[in-house]
């Protein structure tokens, strides 16, 4: 898209990007590009399985499976040949926060496309049928990743990590409670969480202003005004300085560990986005990566990234190794958690990660459905529309100063919380 | 009114053209140059394929293809280890590589003005690779491990590899592009560097940028940079062992404790774009989408939401590849329906489409499915690349390419019915996953 065009080209970020408000009241962001005859949308509202019932995790990764199986006219199977016969891509999710749409259709099939949005967003049914179908298939995934090792290590570290938390509960929901999830526990969310109140939308692609204003009325007009979210308590994570060893068996250890972080709107968010690439975040120049994998041969994949969760921002890492040489690599990792919480990364690593951050920026949004994504994240996060403008000049300021003082934040005394599923020797 | 509009929304859709201004052009010292301008956003893709992938790994050292591409990061004399990664970090751009049974891709996106250094740097892989044993010995530990990651920790993956090396009793497509685990704890130093003297030339290698560039610029710094390297001679030839024509079923069943949700798979030899007669591949790629379609195919209609035995079923053709290739049709039961009655179901299944053929409607839903995606596909720079890159390595053609939205339009239903015949259980390799009660 045009739209993506960096500084060094002289058109700005903004500049493309329109905000329009509807007649009805409905704000979204627009690219509006003709290159490719396609439009993308991308919406989120606030809530996800934060907000499900206590004692029935699962709900919003439920109901974003059945939002799409049949609505108004439609029972699933026509809604799904409708979609077909458009070529409409037309998908729903949910994360700990947010719950999500996603659209994509090529021009000439946009009526059809909005009216189907519509339909799912106002009009899912939520028949018996597909409830009963749905539920069947997230407890299948569920059964296959009750023994997936990185599935195993994740669940228990958020289990462990916030007790008694919404954050602490499986997003997708367990055995036991899928089955007790009702149509009216999802009518019942629906009705609290997908409102206009916390309604974001960003629309890239082959449509102009008049038209989306139309068809975004029409599309969510029929939502209900505000939400009735509950409050999620502040929290941050438990059992740092522990481990916690799950016994199975298979040759090679997965490993879970982190910590808590710190808020996206705290002003050393970048400096901690540059600590964690020289930490971990980085594909093939991260302290991980060189530690761990080229020097040591100890795993293939290690990684950290920074989770900013609504109410408890936390930074999370994995790893894999063989039982016999899990013990080494943890230390490794403690190790280099240890050394950024009292050093901090290096001049020269600070100015290469900030080099390939900056750099790196307009990678991001090469595709008219990533740029949506990117501008529904900048207005959840109350960032400003200028905001991918300012971005890679808010990182060039990081300073070496910034970035101990984060790392120190981040890292602390250099303990963390560990999860271990395998039979590690040694640990 | 649904219907009418129905028919109109699946006739209108005229084929997309992708890469309307591809051009390609040859160096003179064989190596083929594919440019697909895209002005959008002012960076590029820039990708270097090798006709070579775990299919032409030697007897005895599979695994090498893959190995190899993780030794490609070791450096060179020119560029010692790490200056590539670390350039391409500095200038902000994102790398990686991958092997598959036919090829092995290695790509950088990066802002458009860094396109010449990222060629000057791959070009110099392309014949200057230095290996030490120091550095041969952990990336090994680093494959070994991504072995057990991905395969000996999964019980699935461990039958997909059954499968694979029981479909395929001769062709190497049936070993892992990885390979096994007691034959890449022998690979070494000089296995990597005869494969690569072998592989790594221009003759053999397509270099695809995509993105904001003209194809003036890229094949004068082309000329510049992998022009300069001399030709090897000839390009190396893929002598890969032909399959027989196996007349058997065979069943093959992993069962572990580990496994908690059973499933099904039934595979098949089928043509791949580079060995089909004109039409055929196309027939068995709509044939595939009636079939298998997430919720509108007939496997999901007539397992999951009518006899409800399964809770989701699909398949999976391996279209783009030099060999015959394989189809794979999945279904994963529903709590307490036995493998064999759903094996049953999904012979049925395939059995009524090449018996009463498809209807009307489904045929054109099925090509403006498929044909969609290639309109899709324009609004990625890399997506398009790689569809270019793919169909080039494995002896298709940039108009093949082209013309593939066309081709799939021509589909009669009577293909469709002859391509699901294909299909026949008599000759197929079937998967069972099962839980192993008995242990523990």
């Amino acid at each position: 898209m045009s739209a993506v065009v960096t500084e060094g080209a002289g058109v700005r970020y903004a500049d493309r990007i329109r905000s329009i408000m509807t007649p009805g009241g409905i704000e979204a962001w627009l690219v509006e590009d003709y290159t490719v005859p396609i439009v993308a949308l991308e919406f989120s509202v606030r809530g996800g399985s934060a907000q499900d019932p206590e004692d029935k995790p699962g709900t919003a990764h439920l109901l974003a499976g059945l939002l799409d199986e049949g609505a108004g006219p439609y029972d699933a199977t026509e809604f799904h040949e409708r979609l077909d016969d458009f070529a409409i891509e037309l998908h729903f999710g949910a994360d700990r926060d947010g719950l999500s749409g996603h659209l994509r259709t090529l021009a000439k099939h946009r009526a059809e496309a909005f009216d189907m949005l519509r339909l799912a967003v106002c009009e899912a049914r939520l028949d018996d049928e597909p409830i009963e179908r749905t539920r069947a298939q997230v407890m299948a995934g569920l059964r296959h990743e009750s023994t997936d090792p990185d599935t195993m290590a994740n669940r228990a570290w958020f289990a462990e990590a916030f007790p008694g938390h919404p954050y602490g509960r499986p997003s997708k929901g367990s055995l036991e409670s899928i089955p007790l999830i009702t149509r009216d526990d999802l009518a019942a969310y629906r009705a609290r969480v997908l409102a206009r109140s916390t309604l974001k939308i960003a629309v890239v692609g082959a449509i102009d202003e008049t038209t989306l204003a139309a068809e975004l009325d029409r599309t969510f007009g029929a939502l209900p005004a505000t939400a009735d979210l509950r409050p999620v308590p502040l929290a941050a994570p438990q059992g740092i300085g522990t481990r916690r060893l799950i016994d199975f068996d298979i040759p090679q250890a997965s490993i879970r560990f982190g910590g808590a972080s710190i808020h996206r709107t705290d002003p050393d968010w970048l400096a901690a986005i540059v600590v964690n690439h020289v930490f971990g975040g980085g594909v093939f120049s991260s302290r991980l990566f060189r530690e761990v994998r080229e020097k040591r041969g100890l795993a293939y994949s290690v990684h950290s990234q920074l989770a900013a969760f609504d109410r408890a921002p936390v930074f999370v890492g994995g790893t894999s190794t063989k039982n016999e040489r899990a013990a080494e690599s943890l230390a490794i990792i403690e190790a280099e958690i240890a050394s950024l919480a009292e050093h901090g990364p290096t001049e020269e690593e600070l100015v290469i990660a900030k080099k390939y951050l900056v750099g790196s920026y307009a990678l991001r949004f090469d595709t008219s459905t990533k740029l949506a994504g990117q501008l529904v994240h900048v207005q959840v996060d109350e960032l400003g529309m200028d905001y991918m403008d300012r971005r890679n000049a808010l990182v060039e300021a990081v300073t070496l100063e910034d970035a101990k003082r984060t790392a120190k934040r981040l890292f602390g005394d250099g303990r963390i919380f560990t999860t271990v599923v395998g039979r590690p020797a040694g640990l | 009114m649904t219907e009418a509009r129905l028919v109109e929304g699946a006739s209108s859709s005229a084929p997309a053209r992708s890469g309307a201004e591809l051009s390609t052009v040859t160096l003179g010292n064989g190596m083929q140059v594919v440019v697909i301008p895209d002005h959008r956003t002012p960076v590029v893709t820039h990708m270097v394929w090798y006709r070579n992938g775990s299919a032409d790994d030697p007897v005895g050292k599979s695994g090498i293809a893959h190995f190899l591409e993780h030794l490609m990061f070791k450096g060179t004399e020119k560029h010692p280890q790490g200056a590539f990664s670390d350039k391409v970090t500095e200038l902000g751009g994102q790398e990686n590589a991958f092997t598959s049974l036919d090829y092995t891709a290695y790509f950088q996106r990066v802002a458009r003005e860094h396109l010449r250094t990222m060629m000057e740097f791959e070009a110099d892989r392309m014949t200057g690779l230095v290996l030490s044993d120091e550095v041969v010995a952990p990336e090994r530990d680093v494959v070994l491990e991504e072995r057990r990651m991905r395969t000996d920790t999964d019980p699935g993956a461990q039958l997909g590899e059954a499968v694979a090396a029981a479909l395929y009793a001769r062709h190497p497509y049936g070993t892992p592009i990885i390979g096994w685990m007691h034959e890449i704890e022998d690979l070494g130093r000089e296995d990597a560097l005869a494969y690569y003297r072998r592989f790594y030339t221009p003759e053999n290698a397509i270099l695809v940028v995509a993105g904001d560039v003209t194809a003036d610029e890229v094949v004068t710094h082309a000329e510049a940079t992998y022009g300069r390297i001399p030709p090897s001679g000839d390009a190396p030839s893929r002598s890969r062992p032909r399959e027989p024509e196996l007349k058997a079923s065979r069943l093959v069943t992993l069962a572990d404790p580990k496994v908690e949700q059973p499933s099904l798979q039934r595979c098949w030899i089928v043509p791949s774009y580079t060995t089909a007669a004109p039409g055929e591949a196309e027939s068995i790629e709509v044939m595939l989408q009636i079939l298998s379609a997430s919720q509108t195919g007939r496997l999901h209609k007539r397992l999951v939401v009518e006899k409800r035995i399964a809770v989701g079923a699909g398949g999976w053709y391996q279209s783009t590849a030099v060999d015959p290739s394989r189809l794979m049709l999945y279904a994963v039961p529903m709590p307490g329906v036995g493998l064999e009655a759903l094996g049953t179901a999904l012979d049925e299944t395939v059995a009524e489409l090449a018996r009463d053929g498809v209807t009307e409607k489904e045929l054109a839903r099925a090509k403006t499915r498929l044909v969609a995606d290639a309109a899709y596909a324009q609004d990625s720079q890399s997506s398009l690349a790689r569809m270019y890159g793919s169909a080039l390595a494995t002896g298709s053609t940039i108009e093949d390419v082209r013309n593939w939205p066309d081709a799939i339009e021509a589909v009669t239903a009577e293909q469709v019915k002859e391509a699901a015949a294909r299909l026949d259980p008599r000759r197929a390799v079937t998967g069972h996953l099962l839980k192993d009660e008995a242990a523990r």
